[in-house]
């Protein structure tokens, strides 16, 4: 269970931490608890998968990949699972989901991939659509980021 | 941006260690002092390269519940619905793609009830007749990480 505690913790971990020699030690200092306690929680966290991680997000444009496409396949039910893994195991698949399909969008497998312009895209994804064989995909490029935040949880 | 801190990306965006001097762990790995992974991880924030450093966190085992949802926005009326569908907090990631159905967001509450209901409200501020929900049924990847070296094995 996440006590009042933890929702503290995860609400402040959710903001930036200082890129300072003892960063965690500044948040245990804020929050009252000492620097092994909270440790310790964010340890707990990470075992028990609330915590993915702690980690740095990029501005991807800014970091010079420019080409973000989102490419929706179509895949026979019964294929479904060897599939999603085997495109998961591509290097430049980044993001790879089971998605509903929605009346006639009848697309079921979502992979991102995100590289530095289109050409380098595209012959990715001809790669993979030439592996699993299959013409039932569609490429969606993002023209532009409307919103991008984090989400806050216990707000 | 040089090699070494190409390097860093790579290791950031896939974990910030959970001890006491994050930094000095990353500066062994690179052979650089801590100091100077101080000094490069500020200079990267502040060109922008870098957008957030903090915990990255699983939102189903929080107990929220999330959607990705596609609509069709003619184009003169883009901004005025990016503008109310980026009002909701809960909408985390909004893209404008290239296709029929053009806008892309996600969605993230602490129920199904508020999910809909928010899906419903967007529906009808926005008047579009039509806005898919497409939830994740199974992941196969996340891994958020841009990739700036092929072959580097710590990737």
């Amino acid at each position: 269970m996440i006590d009042s505690l933890d929702k503290k913790i995860i609400r402040r971990l959710q903001e930036d931490i200082s890129i300072t020699a003892t960063p965690y030690k500044e948040i245990s200092d804020e929050l009252n608890m000492t620097e092994d306690e909270l440790i310790h929680k964010m340890k707990t966290y990470n075992e028990t998968g609330i915590l993915k991680r702690i980690g740095a997000i990029l501005y991807h444009r800014k970091a010079g990949f420019n080409a973000n496409a989102m490419v929706v396949w179509k895949i026979d039910k019964e294929k479904l699972d060897d599939t999603g893994k085997y495109m998961a195991s591509f290097l430049e698949v980044s993001h790879c989901y089971e998605r509903q399909p929605c009346g006639s969008w009848d697309y079921n497998l979502y992979t991102m991939i995100h590289q530095r312009d289109r050409e380098s895209c595209n012959k990715i994804i001809e790669n993979i659509a030439s592996a699993i064989g299959t013409e039932n995909y569609k490429v969606l490029y993002s023209i532009k980021e409307l919103k991008k935040t984090s989400m806050k949880y216990f707000k | 941006m040089d090699t070494i801190d190409k390097k860093l990306l790579n290791l950031m965006q896939n974990e910030i260690p959970i001890d006491k001097r994050p930094f000095k762990i990353l500066s062994e790995k690179l052979l650089i002092t801590e100091n100077e992974v101080l000094k490069r991880v500020n200079k990267l924030k502040s060109e922008g390269i870098i957008r957030r450093i903090g915990g990255i966190f699983n939102s189903r085992k929080i107990g929220y519940t999330s959607t990705l949802c596609a609509a069709k926005v003619p184009v003169n009326k883009i901004n005025e619905v990016a503008a109310c569908i980026n009002e909701y907090c809960e909408v985390t990631h909004n893209y404008l793609r290239e296709d029929e159905y053009n806008m892309w967001f996600t969605v993230i509450t602490h129920s199904q009830e508020s999910l809909n209901d928010i899906i419903k409200e967007i529906k009808e501020k926005t008047a579009l007749s039509e806005i898919m929900s497409l939830p994740s049924i199974k992941l196969f990847k996340v891994k958020v990480a841009l990739n700036f070296q092929g072959d580097d094995k710590n990737d």
